[in-house]
């Protein structure tokens, strides 16, 4: 008698909130192509920096985009407020990143409309990883995006950093990671630096020294260029919510950091 | 084989009208104000969770009077409309227009062709950028539009709501007068006193720092203001 129930529920009930399933099903030329045959010609190089302190998380990222020894763009935005309570920063073929961080945020945005709730920072990581998996053909044809994902936890009331690899793994960090081309220099610099319980200023400081760390490691990282008005991307997120730095902000703890290693 | 006796297309219609108004009349009202700042739309509602008003875009919101299950599938589909468009083009590119008539032609053909129709009313509205306009649509159950201006009451009271309204209404109210007038129209028409705890409200405000305009006002933001 059950198969009776059949015809008249669907496989699945409810509305689903994922705008990614939504586009597949409504519009499939403008999905991100999954298997296509294409040449590698994106952009690589970058250095991505997440870290905890005190009251939320800070990330930074350089501004350089990098075509084989081309300085493709001094000033293009790697990392992003993916909503209220997070943010993502990528590295990698820079026009499939930055159109799966635009994937990304609508993602998060359809979900709290249709749903009427936000997604935990979990739930937001954890979907990071399925788009990134679903990805996983391009990535193996040279078009790899690898993000770094941070936000502030309203249920634990703490700040969380997410790395990822290109076939969607997702692990957490309980204290900093650097991603990109740079992220090693990055990483040795922050291991040196980096504090449990640090405020907000001194981890911004942090961040913006290991970035210029890792740009004088790695030529595929721009470090900032006070002359030409180019400063790193730094990203604040805490109970307050996520907030994008202005340059003005960004430009005394440049300064600072460059006139002490002069 | 059996034979249906013949009806006429007028009668039909008919009967779907008297089916539907009666379906909207048993519910609750929503009203819809301009006001100084942008619109606002408030309603009697005991649920804290089951909204009647919700954000659609940037800069645009919805309401819906009547059946849950009916307007909260039209809401959901003029989100799925509005972020597939803003995704495709511009952000800027989603209109309250087009959604109202996306939901004008969904409602007439379910009205022309469905054995049951909606019984729902909406609202979509629009706040426009400084200076600009705001959209205010009126959206019934069988298809047909109305651009509205000021305020717009829908649902079981809406002919006493807009009566009540009619002789409040003046341009360039504040938002605590806003409430006050809706609560003190929707109080009168339901013949007894609606509670900061009952009201469901929620603004579009031009002036929020912040690409999404829309903001609901808790059940605290709202004593506070019949309470002044």
């Amino acid at each position: 008698m059950t198969d009776g129930m059949r015809p008249l529920l669907p496989d699945a009930i409810g509305a689903n909130p994922s705008f990614s399933d939504l586009l597949a099903r409504q519009r499939p030329a403008q999905e991100l192509p999954r298997a296509a045959a294409v040449p590698d010609g994106g952009l690589h190089g970058t250095t991505i920096i997440g870290l905890r302190h005190a009251a939320g998380i800070v990330m930074a990222g350089d501004r350089q985009a990098t075509a084989g020894y081309y300085v493709a763009d001094a000033r293009i935005d790697k990392l992003f407020v993916a909503d209220d309570f997070s943010a993502i920063g990528i590295s990698g073929s820079a026009g499939m990143a930055v159109e799966m961080v635009r994937l990304f945020q609508l993602e998060l945005e359809h979900y709290e409309k249709i749903t009427g709730d936000r997604l935990s920072l979990e739930g937001k990581a954890n979907r990071l990883a399925q788009m990134l998996r679903s990805n996983l053909g391009l990535a193996m044809q040279g078009f790899v995006v690898v993000p770094l994902f941070g936000g502030y936890d309203l249920a634990r009331s703490e700040g969380r950093i997410f790395n990822y690899d290109p076939s969607g793994g997702r692990w957490e960090d309980r204290d900093f990671h650097a991603e990109g081309s740079g992220g090693r220099a990055a990483r040795g610099s922050l291991g040196k630096l980096w504090r449990a319980g640090m405020d907000e200023s001194t981890a911004i400081a942090v961040a913006v020294e290991a970035l210029i760390d890792a740009s004088r490691e790695d030529v595929a990282t721009g470090g900032p260029d006070p002359s030409r008005g180019i400063f790193p991307t730094v990203v604040v997120v805490d109970a307050a919510g996520a907030r994008l730095l202005d340059d003005t902000a960004v430009a005394p703890v440049v300064a600072a950091l460059l006139g002490r290693s002069a | 084989m059996s034979f249906q006796p013949y009806v006429s297309p007028e009668q039909v219609m008919k009967d779907r009208s008297e089916y539907a108004v009666k379906g909207i009349g048993r519910g609750k009202s929503v009203i819809g104000i301009e006001y100084a700042e942008g619109l606002l739309f408030i309603a009697e509602n005991p649920s804290t969770t089951l909204h009647k008003i919700s954000e659609i875009y940037d800069r645009i919101a919805f309401a819906g009077v009547g059946k849950y299950s009916e307007f909260e599938d039209l809401r959901i589909a003029g989100v799925r409309l509005a972020d597939l468009r803003g995704y495709s083009y511009g952000r800027e590119d989603v209109k309250a227009k087009d959604l109202a008539n996306a939901y004008s032609q969904t409602l007439t053909t379910i009205f022309t062709q469905q054995m049951k129709p909606y019984e729902v009313e909406l609202l979509v509205g629009e706040v426009a950028a400084d200076g600009g306009r705001n959209a205010l649509y009126h959206v019934l159950f069988d298809g047909s539009v109305n651009d509205e201006k000021g305020f717009v009451a829908i649902g079981g009271h809406a002919d006493t709501l807009t009566t009540a309204l009619g002789s409040a209404y003046a341009e360039g109210w504040d938002l605590p007068t806003a409430v006050r007038q809706a609560v003190t129209a929707l109080s009168s028409a339901e013949e007894r006193a609606i509670g900061a705890q009952s009201v469901e409200a929620g603004v579009l405000d031009r002036t929020r720092p912040h690409r999404r305009k829309f903001r609901r006002l808790g059940a605290d933001e709202v004593a506070s203001i019949l309470g002044a």
